[in-house]
């Protein structure tokens, strides 16, 4: 299992144990994290799932894609260096700990 | 119509018809609303709620299983004291005494009901196919479960209908090389939804990965072999067409009946109003099934998509929790078709001005955008998604633009997206 934090806009922390190879938008849409919506499930469609991945965790995660670089466009909140979409972060040891921020509006 | 904006105490039972998309995100956003009262979920398929998306595409092809495709897990939903009853089908609502009555008779009590019913695929009417077992449409996780052993065995596939189930189903065929052969009785593809140049696209698509593409066809009769299995059928044109099997994607039928029975209004869909409430003020209905006015577009719209399933949930999950306020979702879709990756935001109908948006530096790619009255109502792109991303928010802004602007590919997109207007 791998352990990520999402930080609500309030400032409240949401631990979720997630599966191996488990999505980050999968592992909060499966365990009611409010504020990430994932209406595609997965297939880089919409752009429901942005999270701003933490700053000391940005190294960890890899770099978008150019289709999800161009889909990072449609999200409802101003995009920055730290966004990504949730569900193209696979979860696995590394990551364990992961904290990412969910933002005010998908 | 009832148009009061509903309100419900914290303790109501809310009981959810239907455990599809649409009935799982309305108990997540319930929960996630703080709905404190009891919450149950009847649903007749053996599994938790899945992911029907996948179904004609991943799964199909064999990249996804079954348990990949459950949306949220029975802890989940435990933890959460959602309660879900699989392979229960509701028989009857009776709206006067508030309770749902399940076909082996236990009796659910409700204060508030959901109906979440989805829809089943229209299937072929034709009796001399009632008893084959290589005709199939595709709705359920069972249904790709059987398909998916008939594409692994067969060599020839006829497909009837040329909308988004026919066309992936046709595009996941060909990738895993089986000949297909695709009947469509209008004389253009995905006809209902599109314009003929997004049409056109399509069929080009299909036609150079190798699928026959026959237009403007009707059948006139089945051949069956002695089992009573499909073997073949010939065209009005007197045109054989032999497969191993056949799919039928011609359409959903909204499963209205237990709405009729308990009175409630029903027109091609269950009617509800801005608030997602029907003819009762104690039930509301979401998803494929529900016929809503539409904000965006002018009258009433039925959308059989996930997107609008999830969006109606989260709406309906506010909406009884106090966060009152009428459903105006600006709908989108996608589908996934050989290397291409179609996103359409908004509805096209009642365009009055088409404009294409040429990018010769990409294949496969086309962005079109539909305008009425000079506002940008719609796009269908396909394999952009930087247009996709900019195309929705001019949709959802009502933006209105120069048609000359959004048809020169030298300004970007991003220039003709109307800033918000400062408070």
């Amino acid at each position: 299992m791998t352990e990520i934090v999402y930080v609500h806009q309030s400032g409240q922390r949401q631990h979720v144990q997630a599966g191996e190879s488990e999505t980050v938008m999968h592992a909060a849409v499966s365990n009611f994290v409010d504020g990430i919506v994932g209406e595609c499930g997965g297939d880089l469609s919409c752009a429901t799932c942005h999270v701003f991945v933490d700053e000391g965790w940005a190294g960890k995660v890899g770099t978008p894609s150019p289709d999800e670089e161009a889909m990072l466009e449609a999200v409802a909140v101003e995009p920055t260096q730290f966004s990504r979409l949730s569900c193209q972060l696979k979860c696995n040891a590394n990551l364990n700990g992961l904290i990412v921020h969910v933002p005010e509006a998908q | 119509m009832v148009t009061e904006a509903p309100r419900v105490p914290s303790t109501d039972h809310v009981v959810i018809v239907g455990a599809g998309q649409a009935g799982s995100d309305a108990a997540a956003a319930l929960r996630m609303a703080g709905h404190q009262g009891p919450i149950t979920m009847i649903g007749d398929e053996p599994h938790l709620p899945y992911s029907r998306p996948p179904l004609s595409k991943a799964f199909l092809l064999g990249e996804v299983d079954e348990g990949g495709l459950i949306l949220r897990s029975a802890e989940s939903y435990r933890d959460h004291e959602i309660e879900i009853l699989t392979e229960a089908r509701v028989s009857s609502v009776n709206s006067t005494e508030r309770h749902v009555v399940l076909d082996d008779g236990t009796i659910v009590p409700y204060d508030k009901l959901i109906l979440a019913t989805g829809g089943r695929p229209r299937s072929l009417p034709n009796p001399e196919l009632s008893a084959a077992r290589n005709v199939f449409t595709l709705r359920s996780a069972r249904d790709a479960s059987l398909i998916r052993q008939h594409l692994s065995q067969a060599r020839r596939m006829v497909v009837i209908g040329g909308g988004y189930i026919g066309l992936e189903m046709a595009s996941v065929a060909r990738s895993l090389g089986v000949d297909v052969t695709l009947l469509e009785t209008n004389p253009r593809l995905l006809s209902r939804v599109t314009s003929p140049v997004v049409s056109d696209f399509f069929r080009q698509l299909h036609q150079d990965e190798g699928v026959e593409i026959r237009l403007d066809v009707c059948i006139d009769k089945f051949v069956t072999d002695d089992a009573g299995n499909f073997e073949s059928l010939y065209l009005t044109d007197g045109t054989k067409v032999e497969a191993d099997f056949l799919i039928a994607g011609i359409g959903l039928v909204p499963n209205t009946e237990l709405a009729l029975g308990a009175g409630l209004k029903v027109d091609n869909g269950i009617l509800v109003n801005e608030y997602l409430q029907t003819s009762n003020p104690d039930i509301y209905a979401i998803g494929d099934v529900a016929r809503y006015p539409d904000q965006q577009h002018g009258g009433l719209s039925r959308l059989e998509s996930v997107p609008n399933a999830s969006a109606q949930a989260r709406r309906v999950a506010a909406n009884l929790t106090g966060d009152c306020l009428p459903f105006n979702s600006v709908p989108w879709f996608w589908s996934d078709q050989f290397d291409v990756k179609l996103q359409v935001v908004g509805l096209s109908r009642g365009y009055d001005e088409l404009v294409v948006r040429p990018d010769p530096s990409r294949a496969r790619a086309i962005t079109v955008f539909y305008l009425k009255g000079g506002v940008v109502i719609s796009a269908d792109i396909a394999n952009s998604p930087k247009d996709f991303a900019f195309a929705k928010k001019l949709v959802a802004a009502g933006a209105v633009v120069d048609s000359a602007l959004l048809a020169n590919a030298a300004i970007p997109l991003r220039d003709l997206v109307p800033l918000p207007a400062a408070i």
